[in-house]
């Protein structure tokens, strides 16, 4: 029995509609204007306990506008939605003891005082008893690697130390459904991998239901083996990460070094030229023909080294809105 | 069921505790700040400067240790019945600090209750002071309330505050029908500053003003309390149902908007 669904999921918003110049101001301030914008239209999917499942799309494709509807912050304007067996707009206190919402942008800990305090008032509203809370805090800390940065203030932590104190503060009530709207948006490289591994691990302990938003594919390639992806309010593909690479990129990319190699257009019957650096070349290849290709160019020339992979997620999903593909 | 009840009051109490002691020591990070907000309400203490040089008060039976008094008591009624939660709220709305709150099974205005709360405590201090200056320089002024006096006037400054921050929390749920409910805030200035007593005790207006001025909440919101500190004679039970039928208005009110504001809400900046 699925944990989260909606089904045909809609969201307007009355949006002002103001030019600008001072021409643009009178008139908006003696006929104000607004115009309908159709954040979401119509999305329809289910989510069973335990899954990660990676939500994909473009800035201002309605991700986070399903995820304010999924926890209840903003009413839908059509469609039905219903996670862990309740109406999320409803909010009642056993649906949201159920959930959490990180935002990678915002924060819910107490700016000038160090998130021990932000805990404790998380610990007493979420009606956790001081010795278990300590015990939870104690897990989490050691899981997202955390000791005396629960102490500082957190205007003295830095960003990565600070996301994972909101993570802390997120998880405390040991919430069975989290939604993550880029939880590691701005952070380098290690905490990135830190917040994945966290996340992981999370699931597997508790068992819980995840749906993520992110711009970093490592987010999504590391956790979700679903994914989700919406593109101007509308779903426009559901379903596993691999599949996605299979539907959206028919070809695969071949990277090859040669002892010497000859003016690109030599390769025109082979696949579509990609680049060349020195002695490094990439093509791609249709999947249908890769085989075939890889023994004519083996055949054909003297190659040094030679690999064949799916060109990276982002750049296929790139492409593919840059090309305007979806529909 | 009653076993419940006591679960219940005892994770009301929990939550109050620490949500005072959180947010009074978030507010002591403040405290120069909010030493200056308390110098900056001594209106009463100017308008006391006023009174003084006119002869209205003793046309009026207004003795100036009376005066004193009552425009001391009103600065500290004042002091103790400040709210700012439409400010705090609408930043809060419009940054997407709301979210947060709204995911939590706790209703969002008690935290800035705590914060009105706890705000006040570290604001007594300076207030002591401010008080011990004007005695050193007033001394005549000087008086004791009986322990009873004081004790109601305690609880007339709280209702006082609960009726000002249930009439501010009314127009603070505007903020989800327009984005500067601040503005209509400080159209409730002029009336409270000129109906609450704050600028003349009620006893200067004429008789039709000053019973228009009853029929309102302002009073309540001040000169109740302040009559109660100074020792006035005040009419205690008069004061009491009107701060009663006041908050029996404007608490289903404020729940009602709340509910509808809700649903507009975009949950902007989150």
């Amino acid at each position: 029995m699925p944990i989260i669904s909606a089904r045909g999921l809609s969201k307007t918003y009355r949006v002002a509609d103001k030019q600008p110049g001072i021409g643009g101001t009178l008139r908006h301030f003696f006929a104000r204007r607004s115009r309908d914008v159709q954040a979401v239209s119509e999305v329809s999917f289910t989510i069973e306990p335990g899954e990660i499942v990676g939500f994909l799309g473009p800035n201002g494709a309605g991700k986070t506008t399903t995820l304010k509807m999924l926890t209840g912050l903003i009413h839908p304007s059509a469609g039905e939605v219903e996670v862990a067996g309740c109406a999320p707009f409803r909010r009642q206190a056993g649906f949201l003891r159920q959930i959490t919402l990180v935002m990678g942008q915002k924060q819910q800990l107490i700016w000038d005082l160090p998130p021990l305090d932000s805990l404790r008032v998380n610990a007493a509203v979420y009606g956790i008893d001081d010795a278990e809370a300590k015990r939870r805090i104690d897990e989490l800390a050691g899981m997202l690697d955390l000791g005396e940065e629960l102490t500082r203030p957190v205007r003295k932590l830095s960003l990565g130390q600070r996301m994972k104190a909101e993570l802390l503060a997120a998880l405390l009530h040991r919430p069975a459904i989290l939604f993550l709207d880029e939880p590691t948006l701005g952070l380098d490289v290690n905490a990135q991998a830190r917040v994945r591994e966290f996340l992981a691990d999370y699931n597997r302990r508790h068992g819980a239901t995840v749906l993520l938003t992110s711009h970093y594919m490592a987010d999504i390639t590391a956790l979700c083996r679903r994914v989700l992806l919406i593109h101007q309010g509308k779903l426009f593909y559901d379903g596993s990460l691999d599949g996605l690479t299979e539907r959206l990129a028919p070809h695969r990319e071949v990277r090859f070094e040669l002892r010497d190699p000859p003016p690109a257009a030599a390769f025109a019957s082979y696949g579509a030229f990609e680049s060349q650096d020195g002695q490094q070349l990439r093509l791609l290849v249709p999947r249908s023909e890769l085989t075939a290709t890889v023994s004519r160019l083996l055949a054909d020339f003297d190659v040094l080294d030679l690999e064949v992979s799916d060109p990276p997620i982002e750049e296929i999903i790139g492409r593919l809105f840059r090309q305007g593909a979806v529909s | 069921m009653r076993g419940s009840r006591r679960l219940r009051f005892a994770r009301g109490w929990r939550i109050a505790r620490v949500l005072l002691s959180t947010q009074y020591a978030y507010m002591l990070e403040y405290r120069a700040e909010i030493a200056l907000w308390a110098l900056s309400g001594v209106l009463p203490l100017i308008m006391l400067g006023v009174w003084s040089g006119s002869e209205a008060a003793g046309g009026l039976g207004l003795s100036p240790e009376r005066l004193s008094r009552y425009f001391l008591s009103a600065f500290v009624v004042r002091q103790f019945t400040i709210v700012w939660l439409v400010h705090v709220f609408e930043e809060d709305a419009l940054q997407g600090r709301l979210s947060p709150y709204l995911l939590q099974p706790l209703h969002p205005l008690w935290r800035y209750l705590a914060s009105h709360l706890s705000e006040q405590a570290t604001r007594l201090p300076f207030v002591v002071l401010i008080m011990a200056i004007f005695f050193l320089f007033q001394p005549a002024a000087f008086w004791l309330p009986t322990p009873g006096g004081f004790l109601l006037a305690v609880v007339a400054i709280h209702l006082a505050f609960l009726l000002r921050f249930l009439l501010q929390t009314v127009i603070t749920m505007l903020c989800f029908w327009t984005e500067r409910a601040a503005a209509l805030e400080r159209l409730l200035l002029i009336p409270y500053l000129f109906l609450s007593g704050l600028v003349a005790p009620l006893e200067a207006f004429p008789e039709g003003v000053r019973a228009f001025a009853l029929l309102t909440p302002f009073p309540a919101m001040l000169s109740f309390p302040a009559q109660l500190l100074a020792g006035e004679p005040v009419d205690l039970a008069g004061g009491l149902i009107t701060i009663g039928v006041w908050a029996a208005l404007l608490l289903p009110l404020a729940l009602w908007l709340w509910q509808a504001g809700l649903r507009r809400y975009s949950a902007m900046g989150a």
